[in-house]
């Protein structure tokens, strides 16, 4: 019951988190200079994108019942586990940033998507 | 084609920083979690002990400064390509846990748990063969 919550909690306030920052990061737009003043910058300009403060909030969240069920379970399930949103991600691609996801895109968000069934189901 | 041809590996080099970032950073953080023993948050009490060796923990901060470097480069990846790539394309980091988590931590990974893995990176390449970028720059 704990591992489910936290593993909830991973998902839903990552995925969300995730997002938050990436609809934030295309209100920043294309960062195309990497010196390091710049990207100070970039990184004020984002802070002032309530999206990313919602954002880290969210996955400040996810840090911490990541936290918590590390302290339970093996590296090697949690982190696979973790990717069942893929399909969040996917969906929340689409429907929250407008992003069109390709038929083979889905293709391969599926795949990943056994993939991580496999890995709980190999727990023995 | 130029520019398209430098997003691609400006979007490549990045996520290779993500994928080696990533992983290291939630195997550390699994191998300083593992120190602390199972966590119990039922009093106010316990959940500030448990923070304060969490705090305590050099591994953790290890585990942490990786996230921080693997979210660095998220952020600027996300900045030019869809969520919905770049989330996916990341996937092979799966399988690098699973090798990390089986050289560093001596966990059992199962044959069943490999394939499971090998077929995360099957997808991951299916998804590597759409464009970075479906949306018009705003």
């Amino acid at each position: 019951m704990r591992e489910f919550i936290f593993y909830l909690l991973i998902i839903c306030a990552g995925t969300g988190g995730e997002l938050c920052v990436s609809r934030a990061m295309k209100v920043v737009g294309e960062v195309k200079d990497f010196r390091p003043r710049s990207l100070i910058k970039v990184a004020a300009r984002a802070l002032r994108v309530p999206w990313m403060w919602l954002g880290l909030t969210l996955m400040g969240t996810a840090f911490f019942a990541l936290l918590g069920v590390l302290s339970i379970e093996n590296v090697s399930l949690v982190v696979p586990v973790t990717a069942l949103s893929y399909a969040a991600g996917a969906l929340g691609g689409k429907f929250f940033l407008g992003e069109q996801v390709t038929r083979r895109r889905w293709t391969g968000v599926l795949l990943v998507c056994v993939g991580v069934a496999l890995v709980i189901m190999g727990r023995r | 084609m130029n520019s398209s041809a430098g997003l691609h590996l400006k979007t490549y080099l990045l996520i290779l920083l993500m994928v080696i970032f990533g992983p290291l950073g939630n195997v550390l953080l699994g191998k300083g979690m593992k120190g602390i023993g199972a966590v119990s948050l039922s009093t106010p009490a316990e959940a500030i002990n448990v923070l304060s060796r969490v705090l305590a923990s050099g591994t953790i901060w290890l585990g942490i400064g990786s996230l921080i470097s693997f979210f660095v480069a998220y952020m600027l990846v996300l900045s030019w390509a869809d969520y919905s790539y770049v989330q996916p394309a990341s996937s092979v980091a799966y399988a690098v846990v699973a090798l990390l988590a089986h050289y560093m931590l001596r966990e059992v990974v199962s044959p069943l748990r490999w394939l499971g893995v090998l077929i995360i990176c099957l997808g991951v390449v299916v998804v590597g063969q759409t464009p970075p970028r479906t949306t018009e720059p705003s």
